[in-house]
Parts: C-alpha cells; structure tokens; sequence
C-alpha cells in the first residue's frame, strides 16, 4: 500500500503553536500542576509528552511526573494485525492512585488505542481522573470515547490517513493528510 | 565488519532487527535466525516490567488455552511457564507424565492429537526424549513451545541467559561466557552455544573428558578441561547442574572429587574477573557445582535469571501467538 | 510351464559369462543357454536390453515369523524378497518365540515352501539368544539350519562365546556376530559423532564394534570356527576382518545397502526411519565400506531387513525400534551407489549379491546360468530410473530410509525355484 500527500495541515510552528496552546489549556482545566501526571502512549504520545513536559516546566517552573505506556499488551486485534507491533516496554515508575493522569496520543480515531490505554493505566492504579489530550482528532470513532484537549480536528476519508511527523522520529514536525493509492 | 562504520552501521543494524515474528513453534535455538533471537529478548525486555505492577497481569492472551505438557517431571520450569501465561491472562491446563495417559500406553500422537481437540492455542512439552517437541510439532496444528527435550535443547532457558547477560553487560557480542560442568547431557549447554555463537559470543566449554560431547568444538566453541582456563577471562560463567542420577554410568568417581576439580569456591572465583556472573540454571547442588558462599556471594545472578525466565517466557508465548495458523 | 528369455544379456561371473543369448527354463531348471532358441509351449520374455543375474540370496533378513506377523511374516517377507530379485535368505533367528529349536526351524521352512522361497535358517548360538548356554546347534543343523547368531545380541559372556563357537565349528556351522558391545552403546540411538552432539542425541561409539569384531575374530582364530560378521560398519572393523583374511582365517563379512549410501548426516530431523542398529556412521566409514566392496574384504552386501509397523516407527526416536526394510531397494540402491557412483563393476555387484553368499552357504547349481542349475535368476534393467515410493512395497512395513529418493536400476523380473514373478509397477521419474 502507497500513500501520497494531499495537503499539509500544519508546519512546524503550527505544531509548536498547537502544543502551547493544549499546554495552557491543561494548565487552565487543572488549575495547576498539583498532582498532575503526563502519560504518553507510544510512539506518537510518548515524544508529545516530552514536548508538553517542557512547556509546562516553562511556565510553571515546575517538573511534573511523566511516564509513558506501551498498549500493544492491550490491545484486542493481536491476530490481525499486518504489521507487527514492535513492543516498546511501559515507564510508569510512580503511584498513579489519586492523580490526575493526562493521557497523551498523536492521532485519535477508532478510540480503540484509548480503550486499551484506560485499561492499562487502571492496571497501574486508581487515578483521580482521567483526560485525554491528542494533537489531531480525525473523526471515525467505532467506541465513545472523546478527547478533553485537541489540537486540531481533521475530518478525513475512509481512505485517507494522518501522518503526525515529530522531530524526533521524523527529522521534522509537521501534520499531512495522506491518501492511499494503488 | 563490525566496529566499523559507527553511527550510520549501527543505525541499520537496528532497523534490521526489527523484524516480525513469523514461526508457529519454539523447538530449539538451533534454527533461529540472530534477529529471531534479538526479538524475543527485546520483547523479553519490555515484558519484565509487567511483573513489576501491584496488578501483575496483562489481557494479551485472553481467551487463549495453553496446555503445558510435561512427559517428563518439572517444577521450576512448569511454574515458570504457568505463571507467564497467568500474567498474559492465558488458560492454562496441566498434563504431566504421571497423570497423562502416556504411562498406560497411549502414543505422543494420540495423545497430542487428544489435546488438539479440545481447541488449544500452543502446546508448551516437556519430554525426556530428544526430538519429541519435533514431532509434535509435525502431528498438531497448535504452535508447540520446547521446555526441554531429553539432552537436546532447552531453548527458553538459554534465551533467559542470555537476556540476563545482555541486561547486565549490555551486549553478548564479544562477551566471554564459559560452560562448566555435564556438557554431554546438557541441553542448556546446547541451546546457549547455538544461541550465544549466533549472537557473537564466544564460548568456552569445560569439564571432565567423560562429559565433553564428541568433536564440540565444531560447533563453534573453544573446549578445555582445565577449569582455572575457563574461569580466567570469563564475562559470565554458567554452571550446569551435575546430575547424580547420572551415575549409574561412571562419568566420574564421586561428587567429593568432582566439587574438587570442576566445583567454584570462592578460592577459585578469585581468579575470574571482578564483575563477572556467576549463572546457574537450578535446582543448585550446592558445595557441588559451587560452593554457598559463592552462589549467594555479589556476582551470582542466579535468582535474577528465575525472575527473567518469567519474562522471556511471556514473551515467546506472546510472539508465537502473534502468527495466525 | 516353461520359460523362454529371448536376447537377454547374461552375467554370471562364475561361469565367465557376459554375453547376449537366449536362455530356456524347464521344470524348475535351467535346460538351455545359446542361440537361437526356440522351444513349444514356453512363455516368452523379451530380454532386449535387460541383463539376467543370478538370482540374489540375502544373508540377513527378519520376516518376523513367528511372533512378529504384523511387522512382516514369510510370504509378505518372500514377497518383498522376490520384488527385489532375491532368491533366498537367511532368516535371522530372533523371532518369538527364538529359532532356538527344530520345531520354530521347520514351522519357518514350511511357511517358505508355502510361499515358493529359498529359506536358509540361522538358529541361536545361545538358548533364547540368553547368552548363557549353548544353543542345540545338533538339532537346529538337523531341522536345516545353515548358521547360528544371536542376531540383536551379542554374545557377551567370552567363555559361553568360546564354547559356543567350538560347538559350532565342531558340527558345521557357520557363526553370524552381531559384533557389538551392549555396554558401549547402551541407550544409543545413532551413531557417535558431531551429529549426535549437533541432535543432542545419544550416540553409540564405533569402538563398540570394533571391539567385538577383534574379540570374535580371536575366538575364531582360537576354535577354527566359520565367522561371518553380520552388517559391518566401521572403518576400524573392516581393518580386522581384512588382517584376519590375510591370515588366511575363515572369517567373511556383509555390509549393508544402507551403509554403503548413506551417513549420519542424513539425519537431519527425527525421523525414525534413520534409525537402526548398527546405526549410520560418518563419511570415513562409509568410504571405508566401499573400499572393502572394491578390495573384496567384504563379501557380501545384505539387507538387514528389519520391518517395523508404522505406529511402532512413529513416536519419540528413543523408543522407536531400531531397523529399516531393505529387500525392495538393495539392487537398485547397491547399483546406483557402487556401479554408477563409484564405477565398481557388475560383476562386482553381482559376486557380491549372488556369487558369494551361495559359496558362503556351500551352494551348487542354486542360482548359476549354467545348464543344470536350479532356475534361480533376476532380470534386470540398468537404465530405469525410479523414486523409492512406499505405497510399491510388498513388505508389510514401509520403515525404508530411502523413501523420496532416486535411484537407478529396477528388477524387472525374479524367476525363484522355476516360477516367473514379473515387476512392472515402480513409478519412473519425471
């Protein structure tokens, strides 16, 4: 399967403007950073969290605790997926009991990856609360899930998806649709 | 080739290894690729931290059977295994030798295509002689796991070496792992040369002449009976269990004079390098193999490899769930 | 009914005869070898471009019976001879109960005469092959056998064996060793080597019939006893037999098809069909093996036809009985692997399948193209190429080593005892 570009979303000050703006946004909803926690899912989520991490610090002076979680464990599909899920280990080397866990992920879509990340978090403990940050929300959602914070909603096509580029898996951030030929 | 070219080679290398797993049965290291072996350790890696959680356990399997099948008596290895698929919250059944039909005559084949019938997803063998988990895997459609075929290979045991080497030494390659004991009826031996040679490792084998199998050497190993030479530059030294049920055959005059020649002191482990590891598979004879001062002494990691078997065998079952049949 | 093969081109070394004629078969005999015959009322065979051998006599055979009959019994196990172009053989006396007494001796001469096959007995050399006193070698040679061993076993006890082979000389029999020395190879299953260490399975030494070959050599060298050594199968072993034979000692050997084409590095996976007693050996042994076809140390090659039912082959390859067939495959196998490969001669082939073991048994007129003798010969085509299929055989049991492979030469007919069994049904290659 081939995928082509169909236009570019965001560019790389678009991501960063994006990030500041859900950083503030999480700062806002939670008055603070009191017993909040920064969990991202891998890959996508767990590069965000870094980023969220030093913008929060930024602002608040404050180092909050982060970790990040590995859902392929979670996952319901594990005999028809084409590609196999390269297992990336789970970090979570703090009590989540009693707080509030902002759960991090590139691309929201199915909610199937959110499913299966609640039922890991709740594994590790008993969170406060639970919400949800996600950079792009592209609609499709097979379960009734939502997201607290997006950066911005796609509509796509079946056929098409999101391409979320990071630098630090990319060499570049930027956010395109892509659609799927041949 | 290797050392050279830095970054960009390693770069490569490691996308390289990221390759999927595509094999229905474990049956030994023996036909396993270097990535193959690389991918179960580095699943290995990522599963130990389940067993780390106040809730030790992960849906993954959920709604899967594994059947351990153990023709041959086992404790260590059976829990291990039962408690790996508990946390991948796999069903598990037991059949061992004693209350399994085989005693009254039923054939393996009948008796795997009997457990193939109650609709299992992998069959996890035990058996005292070479090659049964071979066969198996030829009559039935479940993937089938090795834990142990008479003196041939034991491959989840090897595979839990050698992660808990990696995880100590942060490499095999080059590493310098010495085998002392009953090289002849050892399928750990044999399961971690053909892994460990794969991986880069070099291996040295020691023990009395009347437990060195014949022409070892061909498989890739460097073979001594002289134990200080085995011990000296060692990274890792893993010592086989000797076996006094062996000694209706007079492999060697007593266990006094074998703990005398092949067994490690504290004494002697003053000679091996000062970080080396000290590996034992279980169940340890102590003041035969070593003594207790040196298994529980700072350089033993025997009870951490208990802990990584765990792990490495969530991560086979894991992987070999991964292949559709 | 008469025989008449037309154009065939004859081999029997004995008679220096390689030539192309016509041979007529009347009353269970050969009545006429020349040209141009003609003869009424004969059936007629056209012998163009096949070779007629004497008929083979395979040394060593297990047709099971009695005690065995769903391995094989004496007409499936005559049957698969015939298939292969053999005549006769000597049937090893491991049944159960054990070819120890006339009874067991004559119930096995009545099966062959009922199956139209040439049986030569071995009885045991010890009681029930117990190796601990001396069999009724008086009796066993007065029911019809030929030779006594303890086939499976060896005669462990070197005072029994002494007076055993004495006993033996003494009455006119030929002793067949099974040399090996159980101790040795005591939950072995295949040879030991790099490929047992590489399989992680027990190995059972060369040395073991090494040591039992000089042993028995010694204590025929001692009693003047006849020793034949059954399925040789190691270079070291050889060694003795030919010191032995330039001694001028009465002693003989056999090797079988099996040895002589294959090592232990054809076992690759756990197939028991790769398992027998002696087990495959390396590829120095091997060589060995035909050096000794090539120098005539060995004799004779035989089959060692060991069947086992399926469900007793399939299982761990510890507990699968040691033993392959052999009958079906040894011309075809022996031919590929000694006249094509290794450029022996037939006649080689055919002393050694024909000629010999009718000396070795003091046979005269049994299986010769010569006028007079018994109609005992196989026809042969070199040219046909066949892949060893199990669903051919005629044995009861299909534990052959060499299912899947190719080989060339296939016995087109056997004529046993004056009677015509011809063979069409091997399935060519591509």
């Amino acid at each position: 399967m081939q995928l082509e570009e169909v236009r570019k979303i965001l560019d790389a000050d678009g991501v960063d403007r994006t990030i500041t703006r859900i950083t503030h946004e999480i700062l806002e909803k939670n008055k603070g950073t009191e017993d909040l926690v920064l969990v991202g899912i891998e890959s996508g989520g767990a590069i965000l969290v870094e980023r969220l991490h030093s913008k929060i610090q930024a602002i608040e002076g404050v180092a909050v605790q982060k970790g990040t979680l590995d859902i392929t464990l979670y996952r319901d599909d594990i005999d028809e997926i084409q590609n196999q899920p390269k297992m990336r280990g789970t970090r979570l080397e703090f009590d989540i009991t009693g707080k509030k866990v902002i759960l991090v992920d590139d691309v929201l879509y199915t909610g199937r990856t959110v499913r299966s990340a609640l039922d890991a978090v709740i594994d590790f403990g008993r969170p406060k609360w639970v919400q949800l940050a996600v950079l792009v929300d592209r609609g499709h959602r097979e379960l009734p899930i939502r997201a607290d914070y997006v950066g911005k909603n796609i509509p796509t096509a079946q056929d098409e998806e999101v391409a979320v580029r990071l630098k630090e898996k990319d060499g570049l951030d930027e956010v395109c649709i892509m659609r799927r030929v041949g | 080739m290797r050392g050279e070219g830095g970054e960009a080679v390693m770069e490569e290398k490691r996308i390289k290894t990221e390759i999927n797993w595509t094999r229905k049965d474990l049956l030994g290291l023996k036909d396993l690729s270097r990535e193959e072996i690389e991918l179960i350790i580095k699943t290995a890696e990522s599963l130990k931290e389940v067993s780390t959680r106040s809730i030790k356990k992960v849906p993954t399997l959920r709604g899967r059977t594994v059947v351990n099948f153990f023709v041959e008596p086992s404790t260590r290895t059976r829990a291990s295994f039962e408690l790996a698929e508990k946390r991948l919250s796999a069903d598990s059944l037991n059949f061992s030798g004693s209350s399994s039909s085989l005693v009254k005559g039923e054939t393996l084949k009948d008796t795997a295509k009997n457990i193939e019938a109650l609709q299992v997803d992998l069959i996890v063998i035990r058996h005292s002689s070479s090659g049964a988990p071979h066969r198996l895997a030829e009559y039935v459609k479940p993937g089938i796991v090795n834990a142990g075929d008479g003196i041939n290979e034991h491959p989840t045991q090897a595979l839990l070496d050698m992660f808990t080497m990696k995880e100590k030494k942060g490499k095999i390659e080059g590493l310098k792992v010495s085998f002392i004991g009953d090289i002849l009826h050892s399928r750990v031996a044999r399961s971690n040369i053909w892994g460990l040679t794969k991986l880069g490792a070099k291996v040295t084998v020691c023990g009395p002449k009347t437990l060195i199998p014949y022409d070892i050497e061909s498989l890739g190993v460097h073979r001594t009976y002289n134990v200080e030479e085995a011990v000296k530059d060692a990274d890792a030294i893993n010592l086989l269990r000797i076996q006094l049920e062996r000694q209706n055959e007079p492999f060697f005059p007593s266990l006094g004079e074998y703990a005398k020649g092949y067994g490690i002191n504290a004494q002697m482990l003053k000679r091996a390098k000062k970080d080396v590891l000290i590996m034992h598979p279980g169940p340890v004879n102590r003041g035969v193999e070593l003594t207790s001062e040196v298994a529980d002494g700072p350089n033993s990691v025997i009870l951490e490899q208990v802990t990584n078997g765990l792990a490495v065998r969530m991560a086979v079952l894991y992987l070999l769930s991964l292949v559709r049949k | 009914m008469n025989i008449l093969i037309k154009n065939v081109k004859a081999i029997d070394p004995r008679h220096k005869l390689n030539e192309v004629v016509d041979v007529l078969i009347a009353d269970g005999k050969i009545s006429k070898v020349g040209k141009g015959l003609a003869a009424a009322s004969t059936e007629t065979i056209d012998g163009t471009g096949k070779v007629l051998l004497p008929g083979f006599i395979d040394l060593h055979v297990h047709f099971r019976e009695p005690g065995g009959g769903h391995k094989e019994n004496v007409a499936s196990g005559s049957l698969a001879a015939l298939k292969g172009g053999f005549v006769g053989a000597v049937s090893m006396p491991n049944t159960t109960p054990a070819a120890d007494n006339a009874a067991i001796v004559e119930f096995i001469l009545k099966r062959a005469r009922e199956a139209n096959f040439n049986i030569f007995p071995c009885g045991t050399l010890s009681k029930a092959r117990e190796g601990k006193e001396i069999s009724s070698m008086l009796e066993l040679k007065n029911s019809g056998c030929v030779a006594v061993s303890d086939d499976g076993n060896y005669l462990r006890n070197p005072l029994v064996a002494r007076h055993a082979f004495e006993y033996a000389s003494q009455i006119g029999l030929i002793v067949m060793s099974h040399a090996e020395i159980p101790e040795l190879t005591k939950g072995g299953v295949i040879n030991e080597g790099f490929v047992s260490t590489k399989m992680g399975l027990k190995g059972m030494p060369g040395i073991a019939e090494i040591i039992a070959v000089t042993t028995d050599i010694e204590l025929a060298k001692m009693t003047g006893v006849r020793l034949h050594i059954s399925h040789l199968s190691t270079r070291g072993a050889l060694e003795k037999v030919r010191q032995a034979k330039s001694e001028g000692l009465p002693v003989t050997c056999e090797v079988t098809p099996h040895h002589l084409a294959l090592t232990d590095e054809a076992i690759t996976s756990y197939d028991t069909n790769f398992k027998m007693n002696p087990p495959l050996r390396s590829e120095d042994d091997r060589k060995a093996m035909i050096e000794g076809i090539k120098d005539g140390t060995i004799d004779v090659i035989a089959t060692d036809h060991a069947p086992h039912q399926i469900e007793e082959k399939d299982q761990e390859f510890e507990l699968a009985p040691f033993g392959v067939i052999g009958l079906e495959t040894a011309f075809a196998v022996s031919y590929t692997e000694l006249c094509r490969k290794e450029k022996v001669s037939l006649e080689t082939l055919v002393d050694r399948l024909a000629g010999r073991p009718a000396n070795l048994l003091g046979l005269n007129g049994f299986n010769e193209i010569k006028e007079g003798s018994q109609a005992n010969v196989t026809l042969v085509d070199l040219d046909k190429k066949w892949i060893v299929g199990p669903e051919e055989f005629l044995s009861k049991s299909r534990n052959s080593c060499f299912i899947g492979s190719e080989v060339q030469g296939y016995v087109a007919a056997t004529i046993c005892n004056g009677k015509l069994y011809s063979w069409t049904k091997a399935k060519a290659t591509k």
